[in-house]
Order: C-alpha cells, then sequence, then structure tokens
C-alpha cells in the first residue's frame, strides 16, 4: 500500500507546461473534502486523463482549472509563452451533460460563447458553421436539441467548446451517458480533433479503457480525501484508431491502470 | 442513452445512429379518426344531457322559475342578447386588463425578486399574504377604498391573478440548470446576458403555466369581486346581471348568463393555453404529443 503510494511521483512532463496546480485543496461548505493537496502539471499538447473512483475530485479539479470554483488552499499557476506568470487561456469546457439550451437551435447554441463576447451572428456565421461542420452536424444547424440523438447533441456541445478557438480543452465525463458504439465514434472524433487543432485535452472519466485510448497521460486519483495514486504515461502515437485497442501496450497500459485504480479504491473497502 | 425523456431524440438514438436526419414529426391528416373522436364524443354527451334536461323539465312540469329547459335558456339568451352582452363585455375588459396588468406586474415583480435577495426578502411573504387571504374578504375594504366600482372589482382581480404568475416566473428564473449557469460563467456572461439568454427563456414553461392559472382566477376574481360590490346599473358585468336575475326569479336568464360566464372561462383558457403551446412548441415536452 506504501510502496504503491511511493509509485505516484509525478512524471516530469516532457512539453511545456502551461498550467499548474500546487497543493490544491478544496474542502466544500457542508465539510467534505474534495482535494486534499492535489500537485499536478498539465503540459502543452497532453491528452491527460483523470481517472478515479465517484469523490476523488477529478471534476472539482476541473471546475479548479476552469475558474468555476475556487480552491480552499494552494494555487493554480498559468504559465505564460515565456514560461512566467500567465493568464488563464480561453478554455472550452465539455459538461456530462450535452448542457444545451432547449429552446435555441444547435446554430444558436453552438454561436453562444460568441454571442456572449459581443459578437455579432452575421459576422460570426463562418466561424459557427465551420465548428459544426468539423463535428459533422453542419446539415443540423437550424434543429433544435430534441430533433438529436444523445450523441448529436454531444457533438453540438463539442462544436460549441471549440468554436471559440480554445486550444485547452476541459472535459467532464462527457461520454459517460452513451451506449459504448457511440461512445467509440465520438472518442475517435476526439482524437482527431485534438490532432487537427491542436488541443491540451483534459479529461476525467471513469473508464480505463477510454482513458488508456485516448491518453498521452493517466493520472489515477484516490478518494477522501481526493489525492494523486498514479501517474501512467501512454507511448503510443497520439493517433490512434481501433486497432490500438489489440496492440500489446494498450493491454499493458490496461492492467497497470486497472491495478492502480484498485489500489485507489483497495483503501476504502468500506465504500 | 440519454437520461431526458425526449422521444424525438430516443427513436434516433436507438438506431445509434449518430448522424440521422431528425425524423419530422409525421403529420396528422385533417378529419383524422382521432380528431374526429375529440369533437365527436364531448358533442354527443352535450346532446344526451341536454335531451335529459328536456326530458326531466317536461315529464315533471317544473316551472321556468324553478328550472327552465334549455329550449328556454337558448331563447332567453338570443332575447336578452342585448342586455347580457353588454354585461359580457364589462366582465372580459376586466377579466382581460386584470390579467394583462398582472402579468406585467408579475414578471417585473419576479424579475427584481430573483435579481436582488434584499428585495425578495423583503417582498415574497406580503405577496404570499395577499394570496392566502381570501379576496372575498378584502373586497369590502378595497370597495370602499377605491371609489369607482369597476376600478375596485379590476384591483380585487388583478390581486388574485397577480400571485400564480408571480410565483411560478420566480420558480422558472430559479430552476435554471446549474451545467448551464456554468457555461455562461465560463464565458464570462453578464447578468444582463444571464437573464436575458438563460433565465427569462428557461422560466417560459413556468411563466406559462402561471398564465393558464391566472387566466382562470382572472374571471373568478372579476365575478366574486363584483357579487361584493353589488355592484348595478350600467357598466355592470355578468356577475350582477345573474344577481338581479335572481333577485326577480327571472330563472332564464340567469341561466343565460352563467352559459355566457362558462363560455367566457373556455375561451380565456383556450386562448391562454394556445399563447402558451406557440410559445414553446418548439421546444419544451409539454407543448409536444408523444409518439407511442
Amino acid at each position: 500500500m506504501t510502496a504503491d503510494l511511493d509509485a505516484a511521483r509525478p512524471i516530469a512532463s516532457q512539453s511545456r507546461p502551461i498550467v499548474r496546480l500546487e497543493r490544491v485543496g478544496k474542502t466544500f461548505s457542508n465539510g467534505t473534502v474534495a482535494l486534499a493537496g492535489l500537485d499536478l502539471t498539465v503540459g502543452q499538447g497532453e491528452f491527460l486523463s483523470l481517472l478515479g473512483p465517484s469523490g476523488c475530485g477529478k471534476s472539482t479539479a476541473l471546475r479548479i482549472l476552469a475558474g468555476l470554483a475556487a480552491p480552499t488552499s494552494g494555487e493554480v499557476r498559468w504559465i505564460g509563452r515565456d514560461d512566467g506568470e500567465g493568464a488563464r487561456p480561453e478554455i472550452g469546457f465539455v459538461f456530462q451533460e450535452p448542457t444545451l439550451m432547449p429552446w435555441a437551435t444547435v446554430f444558436s447554441n453552438v454561436w453562444l460563447p460568441l454571442r456572449l463576447k459581443g459578437r455579432p451572428k452575421a459576422e460570426t456565421r463562418d466561424a459557427v458553421m465551420g465548428a459544426l461542420e468539423m463535428v459533422g452536424l453542419a446539415p443540423f444547424a437550424a434543429s433544435y436539441p430534441r430533433e438529436l440523438s444523445g450523441g448529436m447533441k454531444m457533438r453540438v456541445s463539442i462544436a460549441r467548446a471549440l468554436v471559440t478557438g480554445a486550444k485547452l480543452m476541459l472535459m467532464d465525463e462527457p461520454f459517460a451517458a452513451l451506449d459504448e458504439i457511440t461512445r467509440f465514434k465520438l472518442n475517435n472524433d476526439i482524437l482527431r480533433l485534438r490532432e487537427q487543432l491542436g488541443w491540451t485535452v483534459l479529461f476525467v472519466t471513469h473508464s480505463v479503457y477510454e482513458s488508456v485510448y485516448l491518453s498521452s497521460r493517466i493520472v489515477v486519483m484516490a478518494a477522501r480525501p481526493g489525492r494523486v495514486v498514479a501517474d501512467v504515461r501512454v507511448d503510443a502515437p497520439a493517433v490512434r484508431d481501433e486497432e490500438f485497442r489489440t496492440t500489446d501496450l494498450y493491454n499493458r497500459t490496461c492492467r497497470e491502470v486497472s491495478a492502480s485504480l484498485h489500489q485507489a479504491m483497495g483503501a476504502h473497502d468500506h465504500l | 442513452m440519454t437520461h431526458a425523456p425526449d422521444h424525438a431524440g430516443d427513436r434516433a438514438a436507438d438506431r445509434s445512429g449518430d448522424l440521422e436526419a431528425p425524423a419530422a414529426p409525421p403529420r396528422e391528416p385533417f378529419l383524422s379518426r382521432d380528431r374526429l373522436l375529440r369533437v365527436v364524443v364531448p358533442l354527443a354527451i352535450l346532446a344526451a344531457l341536454l335531451l335529459l334536461w328536456d326530458w326531466y323539465v317536461r315529464a315533471n312540469d317544473i316551472k321556468p322559475y324553478i328550472l327552465p329547459g334549455p329550449g328556454l335558456v337558448l331563447t332567453t339568451l338570443v332575447a336578452d342578447f342585448g342586455t347580457l352582452s353588454g354585461a359580457l363585455l364589462v366582465t372580459l375588459q376586466i377579466t382581460f386588463l386584470a390579467l394583462f396588468l398582472a402579468l406585467i406586474g408579475g414578471t417585473l415583480l419576479a424579475v427584481l425578486m430573483t435579481q436582488s435577495r434584499l428585495f425578495e426578502l423583503a417582498l415574497f411573504p406580503y405577496a404570499v399574504i395577499l394570496q392566502v387571504t381570501p379576496i372575498i374578504a378584502i373586497a369590502p375594504l378595497i370597495i370602499i377604498y377605491v371609489r369607482d366600482t369597476q376600478s375596485a372589482v379590476l384591483l380585487c382581480a388583478f390581486i388574485v391573478t397577480f400571485f400564480p404568475i408571480l410565483s411560478n416566473t420566480v420558480a422558472g428564473l430559479k430552476s435554471v440548470d446549474h451545467n448551464l449557469l456554468d457555461l455562461f460563467q465560463l464565458y464570462g456572461a453578464s447578468r444582463w446576458q444571464t437573464l436575458l439568454l438563460l433565465k427569462i427563456p428557461a422560466a417560459q414553461p413556468y411563466f406559462f403555466a402561471g398564465l393558464r392559472i391566472g387566466g382562470g382566477l382572472a374571471l373568478i376574481a372579476a365575478v366574486v369581486a363584483e357579487f361584493a360590490a353589488g355592484s348595478a346599473g350600467a357598466g355592470s358585468g355578468l356577475a350582477f346581471r345573474i344577481l338581479e336575475s335572481q333577485y326577480r326569479l327571472n330563472i332564464p336568464r340567469l341561466f343565460a348568463g352563467l352559459i355566457l360566464l362558462s363560455a367566457t372561462g373556455v375561451v380565456v383558457f383556450w386562448l391562454t393555453s394556445l399563447v402558451s403551446h406557440l410559445a414553446l412548441r418548439r421546444w419544451h415536452e409539454s407543448a409536444l404529443t408523444r409518439e407511442t
């Protein structure tokens, strides 16, 4: 047990770091400790999955990064191009639910981030249609969310996240509510978009297989209090397809990550 | 699959085809069986009841000042339409004016209350007190303080109509999806943008439910207030005509007035439902027909 926690030493990022969480803690007003001193550095261009059981604070970490929640202790340091202190960059956020406005068309939903910045419809038409094009939903611009399937709604949500040109994507279990076939498709879409648009992705999931398939690095977290127990690099090319699921590397990594997750949960058998 | 009970969405998702065209809702033929039934069944019941009523009155030789037959009620309605239509117009005016004022007042106050906690704390309890006190008990006071009877009746109707619109709109403005609120915060939306683009559209279904309740209550309150006021002569509404008919034992006219009052209620309900349907039909579950 102790030996495994020692294995949680952070792996040095191979790329330029863009944000550093330093001993970030979050205690909710009801006394729940969601995070206790989380140290995490995200490198430029990484696909970093946060994997762990419910209550390990992975979503909280994402919300803190997005500025939707404030840490109760520790610091979030954004790092600028010159390695100095930087401002929070433009962020795209994809929630677990599609989180679309049901009263607005697909177009208006994707337009929203630009609209909130005061950009008129006419001027942003190309950007919005371009974003819809990237997720294959341009023909559905005039549809309402209720007319779309679960997977299509999620794609609209992704289009909305990318329409601002954000390079940092935060995704909070975006495909957890979808069936497996749709999830596989969307996983491939995310890999493609990441390659195309040069994203850095922080991806929260509780699926070992999803995290190994997508990530360049997997951080396994344990609950109560939320902390990092393992930091696993997936040394496979960024561009992957279904073939990858049959490789030895994939299987080996799945086993390794599963074992870490098991350890992370083992300490809390009463859950 | 999705948790949301969106039928069109589930249908498309079931095929798990991600890029299926959204299915157009099947067009109902103008004279479908269902539509025909919806018209024919209530009409048949009405005809049966009228026949039963007519038979009962004739068979027992009941005097018109106790219970007039449907034929007599109808001829009275036509013969007295001059008097009754004037009263109907007054009642309609009061009902719709009360509803209109309550709409403006209720919505504005709801927005203010959800924008400022202090405002809510200060006003909401008094709105509740005004609502839970039976209007019939306040009416005598209002009639004393407000000189003009019509204005007094209008004020009563307004008070009753106001609350359901206020409380429903407040509930709607507060029941916005938290993830959407997060999204607006993430993109740095101003308070005004959040209100206009998120809270007000999200509150619509609640608001329209309040409108439908308020519409029905406006008519009831207009009648109750007029009973309390006992206003007479020109410029009085249907409620007074009904009271007057009772005093004079002109029961056929009482029935005729009652029919007009019911018809008004139906029209108000139908209008508010129509407005609600038109506003929500593109997106809200309540306005969609369920496919089985």
